[in-house]
């Protein structure tokens, strides 16, 4: 099922073009990793996609980016309901300085939700037990989520994310800060969620992408170069400047 | 932590044991068919080559895909390499008994040359073989791939008597019954050719577990 399409999306700050001409459809229940290198417009597109990039001042875009099938480039288009339903993750973990039960419940209090407590107990416990965290965390609730390792502060805000029940998850390089162990466990719970969501993860670690992901787009100034099977681009890709980008001759 | 790189290996395994499965079963079913003079036996062996042939590219195609999106390294990075060399000889293995069920169909219409005593024999020794080099293959056990290797000399000294018998006997002495006999030349070079097969999957497995080359360096064993 088609979950995100954009279509002839253009998108500049101010004078430079950021994005040109993008196509390129998002499938529910798979991961699909952008890759491409610094400044070819990888976060930028997946920022589209929540309409993150509204918060930059002098930003443009033209074209059509449907979530669900409903244009949220559009001006009637609901913030609020488009972010609950398409949430990211940042590069740096970044949690509220505040306990770990507050972090995850934060997201229902946000959206005016007035819920008894029995219910955000569930709310925490299935957030965290989706993120293979409860083990950890369970008798931990009260403890203030900054003194968390940085593994776990990265699952703690993937785990208020599922939260407030998204069904697209954008990660823009979400493994950066960690070492490879955490990493490969990061990479293990994008494998458990994918089946409930739609996973959109930006990186510039191209193993990570061929690892993670099932499709995979190849950017480069602001063009989006090839996009298809994850398999297919990382044995035989169509477009030169792609298989001169993964095997490390490009530039 | 299990691995989703584990899951997928797991997956290979299961294939390439399938692969070794369709090559016991060819060669069981090409020596059945020329003992027995069973013509749709000896077809069904041919018809089931397109199936390994399918069989094999999925498994290559599988390998590609593993090393490209995981870069493996060590015994991840030799269980794959070796994955794809065993999956090439079953292909060989099975390619060759559709040989063998060609020339007993040829056979069988003609009257028998003689018992089949020693052929049989050989047969045995190529199908424990390969037999023998699957376990180790899926044991990842090395006692087992050096008892397929100890095997080999037994083969080529059962292929020697029997050539030379047909030789002698069926092609020097009487003309008349050499296009038979060189039939059963030939399966039995075919025979001798598996347990050569065989024999490289054992080395490949050796490798495999314990990266070290024993190929055409047995003294090393």
């Amino acid at each position: 099922m088609i979950k995100i399409a954009a279509k002839k999306l253009n998108l500049w700050y101010s004078d430079f073009q950021a994005l040109k001409d993008v196509n390129c459809v998002f499938t529910a229940n798979r991961i699909t990793a952008i890759i491409g290198p610094s400044g070819c417009g990888k976060s930028t597109l997946l920022r589209v996609f929540n309409r993150m990039n509204d918060l930059i001042e002098g930003v443009r875009a033209q074209g059509e980016v449907l979530v669900d099938g409903a244009d949220i480039l559009k001006p009637e288009a609901d913030l609020v309901k488009l972010r609950k339903k398409v949430g990211m993750v940042f590069q740096r973990p970044n949690p509220f300085p505040l306990s770990v039960y507050e972090n995850i419940v934060f997201g229902e209090k946000v959206h005016g939700e007035n819920l008894k407590r029995e219910l955000l107990d569930e709310i925490v416990e299935k957030s965290l037990k989706d993120v293979l965290l409860w083990d950890e965390l369970k008798d931990k609730l009260n403890k203030p989520a900054m003194r968390l390792s940085l593994e776990q502060k990265q699952r703690l805000c993937i785990a208020r994310l599922l939260a407030v029940k998204p069904d697209v998850l954008l990660m823009d390089e979400p493994c950066s800060t960690l070492d490879p162990q955490a990493t490969a466990r990061v990479e293990e719970l994008m494998r458990e969620l994918k089946s409930h969501y739609t996973i959109i993860i930006v990186t510039h670690n191209m193993q990570q992408a061929a690892r993670v992901s099932d499709d995979t787009g190849f950017m480069l100034l602001g063009e989006l170069i090839e996009f298809g099977k994850t398999q297919e681009l990382f044995t035989a890709p169509k477009e030169k400047r792609t298989e001169d980008y993964i095997t490390g001759r490009y530039g | 932590m299990e691995r989703h790189f584990d899951l997928e290996l797991q997956e290979l395994r299961k294939d390439i044991l399938k692969m070794g499965a369709f090559a016991e079963e060819a060669i069981h079913k090409s020596v059945e068919a020329l003992k027995s003079r069973e013509k749709p036996l000896a077809e069904s062996v041919i018809d089931n080559d397109a199936i390994v042939d399918k069989l094999e590219l999925e498994i290559d195609e599988k390998c590609v895909d593993l090393i490209a999106r995981y870069q493996p390294m060590a015994k991840d990075l030799r269980f794959i390499t070796t994955g794809m060399k065993v999956n090439g000889e079953l292909e060989r293995i099975v390619d060759i008994a559709v040989d063998i069920a060609q020339r007993t169909l040829e056979l069988i219409d003609k009257p028998l040359l003689k018992p089949l005593v020693d052929i049989p024999r050989l047969a045995a020794v190529a199908q424990k073989m390969v037999k023998t080099a699957i376990d180790a293959f899926v044991k990842g056990d090395i006692e087992l791939a050096k008892e397929v290797m100890l095997s080999d000399p037994e083969a080529d000294r059962l292929r020697d008597a029997i050539q030379e018998e047909l030789v002698e006997e069926y092609m020097v002495k009487d003309g008349s019954t050499a296009p038979r006999a060189v039939q059963l030349l030939l399966i039995t070079r075919f025979l001798e050719r598996i347990c050569d097969h065989a024999t490289n999957i054992a080395e490949d497995i050796i490798y495999m577990v314990q990266a070290e080359v024993v190929k055409h360096h047995h003294e090393r064993l």
